[in-house]
């Protein structure tokens, strides 16, 4: 057992001590650090995309707008959204939600972490080689150009795609095998139900993409032909592959984010969850229906016009359970005690600009609508605010509120008010505009672009200056913080689920003795 | 470390709790696994669809007697593996072991099996895609045939020799004793890797040598 | 629905230049609005509730609501209309978008990397130019007004004999039209349109295809039926006049031994007559029937073996993959659509 003063920061010294560390804590921190890094690589990216964009005309040539184009999004995607809230959060604090000792299989957690970095070493080699230029996307037949730097891109994504599996599957066992005494699924927090569900989509999706960019690097190796039209192949098969994992896999994006509001909300207004079974199963139907809208990333594909209805239908019935999250929260706010905290700052923002992301959502799902907007900046400006306005907010909002538990200190609040400021606003500054320029019919991955588009444009990458800042803000609030804060209380919240129970930072252990749980998560009364 | 010992790890409340656990986890990855070869599958079955004959001709240059010969080394293999783990179970360290390198005996079979296949099709020139030099027998994009030849039958080539690798892991295990009736976790779910092995192969053989 | 024009003057939309971009336009009306009310209630009851619930003491008491399954139903069956609404909407206009009239003028796209060619009936083709100043003149579809316009399109290399190249998807569209397709290598795509406004409008690639994606750029002129007539006629250089793409079909019919075994009259030779074959139903060894479109007489010249029409034997007509070129097929195939 620890002695006093020891916590799982500081029961094993040394960095070897991390790196083979099997504690759900310690892995989740080393998710943190490699995240961290590639998401202030993407955002550079993203500065330089834009400052390319800032006038008519051309400043880098457009091979390598392109590089930064289809690097901002592979890293961004593949290395920072995808893992981020399972990874990091989840890891470190879903045992905690349930009253475990660990995850189910520590040994794998940490191999996880390896198939992370090793996919990002693979990423990294092919930047070396040149860099793939072929959009996040890979379509074929661009993508077969028989370059070694589309092979290690795609390469990369397998390799990280095994994280991503081997997670969903230690989750999945979490969840069912690791409940402490009286811990029902219905009393379950929604942060684990929405990890749940998201480790069932990991399970099952991810595979369908590593098998896609493995044989995309059979097609680029040894010219095998089944994506290639000149070997009789078919290039839009590989398009439904890619979307058969890329449409739940934002699902994988937004579902944990959703967790990380619900803890949010219902913490800050001090209130029960309005709900709790329709958000909880709502986040199961999600899953379930992603699996049948990947079309709609497809409607000028070529595909079948009855294909494309079908798969217009389906895509608005994803609509609903969303709605019916974003509503509830809405209910629980209803006569709460609201403390407008920095974490819910962040947990306010995520609903404002999810709205905008979902609503637009469904200008695309239509598919008339669609026809004008697909590949245009609507899009672009669609995915933003659900990725960035959406799950960033939630990883904002998630860290700042469960950064005492870990760190054992306070941040400072000021400073973190101000990061959100400058986020938010540079946000919508950055991409409303988009929406506009998508309208007027603006074509993405565009290099250069009309002068009629300019003014617009201008507007955006000064935006996004401002969300560089922000970020430059949090990210000093959370260093000083870690060095420098006030010790942080056991609970300073005033929360309710299990994790507010222990010390903070918790012990290598977490629990002394294995709670006995006998009520729901959110009891306030 | 759990696996190491008799002692259950840390975080679950005793070994039976560790089995389940472990268990059920060896499924979900399964799962897993199915959907990554239900992908080239679906691929199979679209192409299967849109060029009937290249499929047709493709298999008959696969010898279905040497694919029947396989399926029932893989189907004895699985055979031996259920009863690598009686004998485990049974504490029982010779015949586990006899049973286990049978099994890796019957995995190597296959592969030598495979061995002669593949070098005859790359020797007739019947490779996939642009490296297809041999004969179409007047069947335009017959290549396509031997990408999925090569693909499927690859990939589940390295998964029999990624199973090969456990069950030597678990055969070395079981001779130091160190199972028994109360642990005996990773032969179990080392054996339903390789019953999954078994089981894609018996789609595998139809599929490509029977159509 | 009085609402509904409002909206769609402020919707940032380029013109409309065809009816479809203005149905198009009134669906989208209807999305702002409908989601602008939606985001209304929602921000505003957020507004409304942070202000009136913040806390004010350190241990306020909290209602203990745990669901309403009466507000849960509103709040999921209400959206679920609204979208059946979008949905249904949407998929009549698209229908309407993806009917390719009978009469309609035909022009032959092909996407290249970089560049835009199309290709009329009368064999004029169209490519970029370059004005005295060496600026680009991105190539100009010339069409009609009020005539419904066919497009086939396809994508090819640049150079057929380069190995390690690949013809790659593009995609074709007009932003005052409302109309997008993409084009992919190995098979024909189509769309159609019927331009009701005069001008001149933009044409984008909004396939990703590389380095030179976003310099893809064309441009469509709707001129009136006078004007087009003459100009599609004309041919400016003076130079000797091209073959229409159906006489380019006729040269290869005699000169690509198709003749040997093809009859043009109705006769039955080696192969079927190619007389009325263009939409006539076919039917075949094995599989079912289908109509002859393009992409089936395509997939026939190239692959004859594929499809094998009822009563003739397999193996018997030579592959033309990788012996016609996409241009030669096309014209073929035009010269077979004259066979009526
Ligand atoms: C976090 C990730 C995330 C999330 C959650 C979503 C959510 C949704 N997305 Fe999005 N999407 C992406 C990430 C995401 N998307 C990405 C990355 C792409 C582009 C990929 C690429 O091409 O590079 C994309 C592209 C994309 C397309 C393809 C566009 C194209 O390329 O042409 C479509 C089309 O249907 C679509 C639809 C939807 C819908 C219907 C939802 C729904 O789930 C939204 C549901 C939510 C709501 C509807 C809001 C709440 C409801 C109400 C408030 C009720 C009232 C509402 C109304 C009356 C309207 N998305
Ligand atoms: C989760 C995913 C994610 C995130 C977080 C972002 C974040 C951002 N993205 Fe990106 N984006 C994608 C996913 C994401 N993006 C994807 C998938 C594509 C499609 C790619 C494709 O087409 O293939 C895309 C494409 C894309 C485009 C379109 C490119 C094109 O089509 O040609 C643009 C253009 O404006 C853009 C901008 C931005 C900006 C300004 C941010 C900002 O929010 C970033 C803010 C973050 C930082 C700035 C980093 C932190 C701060 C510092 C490191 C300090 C230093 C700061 C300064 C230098 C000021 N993104
Ligand atoms: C040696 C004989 C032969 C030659 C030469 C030949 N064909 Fe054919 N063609 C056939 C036969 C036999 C069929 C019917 C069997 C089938 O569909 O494969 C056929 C079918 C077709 C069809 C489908 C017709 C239908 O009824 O559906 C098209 C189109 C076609 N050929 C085009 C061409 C063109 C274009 C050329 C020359 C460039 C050509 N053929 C040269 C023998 C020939
Ligand atoms: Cu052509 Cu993009
Ligand atoms: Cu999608």
């Amino acid at each position: 057992m620890a002695g006093a003063g020891k916590n799982y920061l500081n029961h094993e010294k040394g960095i070897m001590s991390w790196l083979t560390s099997r504690d759900h804590k310690r892995i989740g921190l080393l998710y943190f650090y490699s995240i961290a890094f590639f998401f202030l690589l993407g955002g550079i990216l993203a500065m330089l995309i834009r400052t390319e964009l800032f006038r008519s005309g051309l400043y880098f040539s457009p091979d390598l707008y392109n590089r930064f184009m289809t690097y901002h999004g592979v890293i961004m995607v593949f290395f920072v959204i995808v893992p981020g809230i399972p990874a990091i959060l989840g890891n470190i604090i879903m045992p905690l939600h349930l009253g475990a000792r660990d995850v189910a299989f520590p040994t794998v957690n940490l191999m996880s972490w390896y198939c992370y970095v090793g996919g990002a070493l693979l990423a990294f080699l092919s930047i070396f080689m040149g860099g793939a230029d072929t959009g996040w996307t890979f379509y074929t037949p661009y993508s077969i150009n028989f370059s070694g730097a589309n092979i290690t891109a795609a390469l990369a994504a397998f390799v990280a795609g095994f994280s991503s599996v081997l997670t969903g599957v230690n989750f999945v066992a979490t969840v069912h095998k690791l409940r402490a005494p009286g811990m029902t699924m219905n009393r379950i927090t929604l942060f684990t139900w929405s990890l749940y569900a998201t480790a069932i989509l990991q399970v099952l999706a991810t595979p369908v993409i590593a098998i896609t960019v493995l044989l995309l690097a059979m097609e680029n190796i040894f010219g095998i032909g089944i994506f290639d039209p000149e070997l009789g192949g078919d290039p839009v098969l590989f398009q439904h592959f890619f979307w058969f994992y890329s449409h739940p896999a934002v699902y994988i994006m937004i579902l944990p984010a959703m967790g990380v509001i619900s803890e949010l909300i219902t913490t800050f207004s001090r209130k029960t969850i309005f709900g709790y079974t329709a958000i909880a199963y709502s986040s199961l139907a999600i899953a379930g229906v992603s699996f049948l809208v990947w079309g709609h990333h497809m409607f000028t594909s070529s595909q079948s016009e009855v294909a494309a209805i079908i798969f217009s239908v389906l895509t608005m019935l994803v609509g609903v359970p969303t709605a019916i999250k974003l509503f509830n929260w809405l209910a629980t706010l209803y006569k709460g005690s609201i403390q407008m905290q920095s974490p819910m700052l962040y947990a306010l923002g995520f609903i404002f600009i999810f709205t905008i992301g979902g609503v637009t959502g469904i200008f695309l799902s239509t598919i008339a609508t669609d026809i004008h907007f697909h590949d245009t900046y609507f899009v672009v400006a669609h995915f933003h605010y659900v990725m960035v306005g959406g799950t960033l907010m939630a990883i904002m909002g998630g860290a700042f509120y469960w950064f005492p538990k870990i760190t054992g200190r306070m941040f400072s609040e000021p400073l973190a008010r101000m990061s959100w400021v400058f986020i938010f606003i540079g946000f919508n500054v950055t991409f409303f505009p988009q929406f506009v320029l998508g309208a007027m019919g603006m074509p993405r991955r565009y290099a250069d672009y009309l002068p009629a588009f300019e003014s617009l444009n201008q507007i955006s990458t000064l935006g996004s200056y401002t969300i560089g800042f922000g970020f430059i803000i949090a990210l000093v609030a959370i260093i000083h913080g870690a060095l420098h804060g006030n010790k942080a209380p056991d609970n300073p919240w005033g929360s309710k689920t299990l994790e507010w129970t222990i010390p903070s930072p918790p012990p290598h252990e977490n629990f002394e003795t294995i709670p006995t749980v006998t009520a729901g998560p959110y009891e306030y009364r | 470390m759990s696996t190491d010992s008799h002692h259950h790890a840390h975080h679950f409340n005793d070994a039976e709790h560790e089995y389940v656990t472990s268990k059920e986890g060896v499924w979900i990855f399964l799962t897993s696994e199915i959907l990554m070869f239900g992908a080239l599958f679906v691929g199979y079955l679209i192409y299967a669809n849109m060029y009937p004959e290249i499929f047709i001709e493709g298999s008959k240059s696969t010898d279905w007697r040497l694919g029947a010969l396989n399926t029932v080394v893989l189907l004895f293999s699985s055979l031996t593996m259920a009863l690598g783990i009686y004998y485990c179970q049974m504490n029982d360290k010779k015949k586990a072991v006899l049973n286990l390198g049978i099994t890796i005996l019957c995995g190597a079979i296959f592969m030598i099996v495979k061995y002669f296949e593949y070098s005859h099709k790359i020797h007739l020139g019947k490779l996939p895609g642009m490296w297809f030099t041999g004969d179409t027998h007047g069947v335009e994009n017959l290549p396509l045939y031997f990408s999925f030849y090569f693909m499927m039958t690859g990939l589940h080539g390295i998964h029999v020799l990624a199973g090969m690798g456990l069950v030597a892991w678990v055969m070395i295990r079981a001779s130091r004793g160190e199972f028994g009736p109360h642990y005996y976790t990773p032969v179990e779910g080392v054996g339903l890797f390789w019953h999954l092995i078994d089981l894609i192969w018996i789609f595998l053989f139809p599929l490509l040598y029977l159509v | 629905m009085l609402w509904i024009p409002s909206a769609h003057a402020q919707s940032f939309m380029p013109p409309a230049a065809t009816d479809i971009a203005e149905n198009v336009d009134s669906l989208y009306g209807f999305l702002l609005i409908t989601s602008l009310i939606s985001f209304v209630i929602l921000m505003g009851g957020l507004a409304y509730f942070v202000n009136k619930y913040r806390r004010r003491t350190a241990n306020d008491k909290t209602a203990y609501i745990t669901h309403d399954h009466t507000l849960e139903f509103i709040w999921s069956f209400i959206p679920f209309v609204i979208f059946m609404i979008c949905f249904a909407w949407g998929a009549k206009v698209y229908l309407d978008m993806r009917h390719m009239p009978e009469d309609a003028m035909e022009v032959h796209v092909i996407g290249k990397k970089w560049d835009w060619e199309f290709i009329y009936k009368n064999g004029r083709k169209i490519t970029s130019d370059v004005d005295d100043a060496g600026k680009k003149i991105p190539a100009n579809m010339v069409v009609p007004i009020n005539k419904p316009v066919r497009l086939i399109m396809t994508s090819t290399k640049v150079n057929p004999e380069d190995k390690r190249d690949r013809a790659v998807l593009h995609s074709f569209f007009v932003p005052a039209f409302r109309v997008k397709q993409d084009i992919v290598p190995g098979r024909y795509t189509q769309m159609s349109f019927t331009p009701t406004k005069k001008g001149k409008f933009y044409i984008f690639c909004t396939e990703y295809c590389g380095t030179g994606h976003s310099s893809m750029l064309g441009t469509i002129e709707v001129v009136d039926e006078l004007a087009f007539n003459n100009w599609v006629i004309g041919d400016d250089s003076g130079g000797p006049k091209e073959l229409s793409l159906a006489e380019k079909g006729k040269e290869i019919f005699k000169t690509r031994a198709c003749i040997g075994c093809h009859s043009l009259d109705g006769s039955k030779m080696t192969g079927p007559t190619w007389k009325g074959l263009y939409g006539s139903n076919r039917e075949f060894n094995e599989g079912p029937a289908l109509v002859a479109d393009d992409n089936y007489l395509r997939e026939s010249i190239l692959n004859s073996n594929a499809k094998v029409v009822k009563g003739y034997a397999p193996n018997q007509m030579p592959s033309y993959q990788g012996q016609l070129e996409d241009e030669e097929v096309t014209a073929v195939i035009e010269f077979i659509k004259t066979l009526k």
